[in-house]
């Protein structure tokens, strides 16, 4: 039983360990010094060999799923589920997340907040973890969001450069501005589907797609998917976010956050995917990001850039074989998938390894560092190939199946497969350039002068590019217990997946060759490419990157047009506004509902006052009027409690002696603190002109006739059966009390007054701040 | 500010004023009154003091700081609501028991009563938090104005009444 009952927690207590361990991270830092990388990789180790563990059973063809009731009424559940492509997911995520811990203990070595740096990633992690495992619409969201806003701390982590925090901020508006998008879809999903988990949406599959809201539900989808994978136009937040130091690189910004995007289009594949719409939008800016992230990684000098670029092109390809969605492109993008984080990482590292040893990270100030950096080196060059997609490599495995399934799509054929060729020989420059540049050729001096890397900055790359090799030759390692599961999960059925390196002379084998030639070409006329810098800053001048500094330009002006409009600090504004409002939307409805001359002549029916009635109304008539009219604050001060006593006497009439007492005894103290801040007010004077006057007057009485009507009516009108009748029994019996308006403050409605009360403690303390904590100046 | 007339009658009035502010409190269920009103009589009360004699004299009185009052008084209002958990019920359902001395005392106590104590205690503090400091100033400032009026010969109580 017991064993059961923590079998069934595993997940959940899976990814809580994770966000606890962030917390004690620096902790934990300060204890193990430079330990710290080795101590904390191991919950992203144990987290790899428990989802290894479960997954044989996902293998098996049996998905996990547990769930932790949140809040049932509104479909919130925290529920984690486990198939084949959360485990793809888990895994690398947990198997990268070892090595990059690792290597952050090496790279940010002695750097003051390391234990912060920490608590961010392993924050990351466990967000991570959990938007691949979580089975609820809304907890994947949570977690989703939690990836954005662990981005931004790591973008923003050198916090002292102005550029790291435009490039963090810039990051977290664009992804979380599609997270609201996101946010907006995954509702309408959950209502039109009727579920909010996601396993039990994907049976409805078809209903989804028939439904008159299947087309706004994709559009915020995509939205979200897009910013946060980096497509093109939502592309160029990704470059700048390489401000992050590299670990953060290597693992958010090419292994793991920007794929969330394509997990979550490969999750909801059997739920929203197969349409037109489908297919058109994700074939369209998947081979767009393709082309745009390949030409502009050619223009890059910076080593990072360049491979940022090249990611944006691969998350683009990921994109587009989930528009295809054949059985094909599915089988291509599980092993492209796999197959880029592998080098991918590894190249980030290398890049972190190269800025951290020769101190730039510029490609045309290193070279022939292969003598120094000889480890370095041979995994760069590795990882390189794998990035050109040659043999025997397990990339090699994924662009040929790229190349089978853009022949073998069903629409507009040419287009995709110039793309995929024109991508595919983007990728061999690039990784040429990165190979050959800072490896080969004379030694050139750099600002620090470069020796091999310690083992934890090169173990990473040691652990993933060979990786790559050792799967290239063996991909039976993970084509049964790895990959064919996460395809089963995309397509919603299995499909059998053999995966060899040789597939004979065919037209992929072709194209293959084909790309590398075009490949090499481009890198030969790379220094020409740089040459058109100034013409390409021109052009890049209209692109995204503007648009967004244009909308946030535009966004900064409207806010604060607003807040001088609406949060002037006038409080007379604020009064007017409020009466206004108010009078506005109230007077509309009231006259739309019961119609004016019902309103004007209802005060006349109900014409049934007593004399001294009539008198104590004129006094405060006549006081109010004096208070406007007072040229001194004290004579105003006194008409004014002239009013507040005579309201106070209305109450007694009507039988309300608690409030009429009340009334009596704060407007006592009202006078008494309005005495005491005359003291810090300036000189009394006239300072509305004659148009000020007539406005304010025109609003309050509006204010006043509303109020008025409003009251007459509400008489008349029941709603719903008032509660007062209830009060009115059971104060007595249930309250144990004969003042029923104490008994509904102190029992019935007893919250309601610990709000209140709890509410009035901090208004105290805070007039007691604002008169304590003002600067001496303001003294007088 | 001293006045002897004042003085003397605040003398008479602030203990009157004190428990007539307990006696709202304690009427208050069944009767006008309440922990509201009776935290803002207890409050007036202490106002009053401090007109008559001044601010720090009636710190001294009141023993301890009104934020303490504030602190105290939201503990008793939240403590009052626990019992109810203890009878699995919601939380500030009231509870009530009897305290019987035949012939003697007829007492019906309820947690209600410790709410309403917590909501004077809160509303006392509250008053004298804005209020106290606003009198310190108004005094440093009288006391400004008087030396300026003894040197310059000017008006005193500058601002009170501009016209």
């Amino acid at each position: 039983m017991n064993s059961l009952q923590q079998k069934k927690m595993m997940l959940t207590s899976l990814v809580l360990c994770g966000l606890v361990l962030a917390l004690a991270a620096p902790a934990i830092h300060r204890v193990a010094r430079g330990a710290a990388g080795y101590v904390l990789a191991l919950y992203p180790f144990v987290a790899a060999i428990v989802l290894a563990v479960a997954g044989q059973k996902v293998v098996a063809g049996q998905a996990m799923r547990e769930a932790l009731p949140w809040a049932s009424e509104l479909g919130l559940s925290l529920s984690f589920s486990l198939d084949g492509l959360s485990l793809l997911f888990g895994l690398m995520i947990s198997g990268i997340g070892v090595l990059v811990l690792i290597y952050a203990g090496g790279y940010l070595k002695g750097h003051p907040q390391l234990g912060r740096f920490y608590a961010y990633l392993l924050l990351f992690m466990a967000s991570m973890l959990g938007l691949v495992l979580a089975d609820n619409l809304l907890a994947l969201f949570v977690f989703w969001e939690g990836t954005s806003i662990s981005s931004y701390l790591l973008i923003g982590f050198n916090h002292r450069s102005e550029t790291a925090r435009k490039a963090a901020l810039q990051a977290l508006l664009v992804t979380g501005g599609g997270g609201l998008a996101l946010l907006g879809g995954l509702i309408l999903l959950g209502i039109v589907g009727g579920h909010w988990e996601i396993s039990a949406l994907t049976a409805q599959g078809d209903v989804i797609r028939a439904h008159a809201l299947y087309d706004p539900i994709l559009v915020l989808v995509l939205v979200g998917a897009f910013t946060k994978s980096a497509q093109f136009p939502f592309h160029f937040w990704l470059p700048n976010a390489m401000e992050a130091p590299t670990p953060v690189s290597a693992y958010l910004h090419s292994a793991t956050m920007v794929k969330a995007g394509i997990y979550l289009l490969a999750r909801l594949s059997p739920t929203l995917g197969g349409t037109e719409m489908w297919t058109g939008a994700l074939t369209l800016f998947g081979g767009a990001t393709m082309i745009v992230g390949g030409v502009l990684a050619l223009l890059q000098t910076d080593i990072k850039r360049l491979l940022a670029y090249s990611t944006i092109s691969a998350l683009g390809t990921l994109t587009l074989l989930l528009g295809i969605g054949t059985t094909a492109a599915i089988q291509a993008f599980a092993v492209f998938l796999l197959a880029h984080a592998l080098y991918k990482g590894a190249l980030f590292m290398v890049a972190g390894t190269l800025d951290h040893e020769t101190g730039t990270r510029d490609l045309e100030k290193m070279g022939g560092l292969r003598r120094v950096m000889p480890i370095t080196a041979a995994m760069a060059i590795l990882a390189a190939v794998s990035l050109a997609g040659v043999g025997p490599l397990f990339s090699f495995i994924g662009k040929e199946l790229l190349f089978e399934a853009v022949l073998h799509s069903e629409n507009s054929r040419t287009l995709l497969v110039a793309t995929a060729l024109l991508s595919g020989a983007f990728f061999v420059a690039a990784a040429t350039i990165v190979a050959v540049k800072p490896f080969f050729g004379a030694l050139k001096a750099t600002p620090k002068a470069a020796h091999e890397a310690p083992p934890s900055l090169w173990l990473g790359p040691v652990v993933l590019a060979p990786l790559g090799l050792i799967l290239g030759i063996f991909p039976g390692f993970v084509t049964y217990s790895l990959l064919s599961p996460a395809i089963a999960a995309i397509l919603g059925r299995a499909e059998p997946l053999k995966l060899s390196l040789w597939h004979g002379f065919n037209p992929a084998l072709a194209l293959s060759g084909a790309s590398l030639a075009l490949g090499l070409l481009a890198y030969a006329s790379w220094p020409a490419l740089r040459r058109t810098q100034r013409g390409r800053e021109a052009l890049l001048g209209f692109g995204p990157a503007r648009w967004y500094e244009v909308g946030l330009f535009a966004l900064n002006r409207v806010a604060s047009l607003q807040t001088r409009l609406l949060q002037n600090g006038y409080l007379r504004a604020y009064v007017m506004t409020i009466i206004v409002t108010t009078t506005a939307l109230a007077g509309y409805t009231l006259i739309t509902r019961e119609g004016l001359p019902a309103l004007l002549t209802r005060p006349l029916q109900e014409w049934d006052v007593r004399f001294y009635e009539a008198a104590l109304a004129a006094l405060i008539v006549l006081a109010a009027y004096a208070a406007v009219r007072a040229d001194s604050r004290l004579a105003a001060l006194a008409a004014l409690g002239v009013v507040g006593y005579g309201v106070s006497l209305i109450y007694l009439f009507f039988g309300a002696p608690d409030l009429a007492m009340t009334q009596v005894l704060v407007d006592t103290l009202t006078v008494i603190l309005f005495v005491l801040v005359f003291y810090h007010l300036p000189k009394f004077a006239s300072l509305s002109g004659k148009f000020a006057r007539v406005r304010d007057a025109a609003i309050a009485v509006c204010g006043g006739a509303l109020m008025t009507t409003l009251v007459l009516v509400t008489n008349t009108v029941t709603l719903t059966e008032p509660i007062s009748g209830y009060f009115l029994e059971n104060s007595l019996p249930k309250g144990y009390g004969r003042n029923i308006v104490n008994v509904i403050l102190v029992d019935f409605r007893a919250l309601d007054t610990l709000g209140e009360i709890t509410v009035l403690s901090l208004a105290g303390i805070g007039v007691f701040a604002l008169l304590k904590l003002r600067p001496q100046g303001e003294k007088a | 500010m001293t006045s002897l007339i004042l003085g003397t009658a605040t003398r008479l009035l602030m203990p009157l004023l004190l428990l007539f502010s307990i006696f709202l409190l304690l009427r208050g269920h069944n009767e006008p009154g309440g922990g509201f009103a009776g935290g803002l009589v207890a409050a007036a009360a202490f106002v009053l003091y401090s007109i008559a004699a001044d601010v720090s004299t009636t710190r001294r009185a009141l023993r301890f700081e009104p934020q303490n009052f504030i602190g105290v008084g939201l503990l008793c209002a939240i403590i009052s609501g626990l019992p109810a958990l203890l009878f699995d019920k919601p939380y500030l359902s009231s509870w009530w028991g009897q305290i019987k001395v035949s012939g003697f005392i007829d007492i019906k106590l309820g947690t209600p009563f410790f709410f309403d104590v917590g909501v004077y205690l809160v509303v006392l503090g509250v008053a004298l938090k804005i209020l106290l400091p606003l009198e310190e100033q108004a005094e440093l400032q009288s006391e400004d104005a008087r030396d300026f009026s003894v040197e310059e010969q000017g008006s005193s109580g500058r601002n009170l009444e501009p016209s």
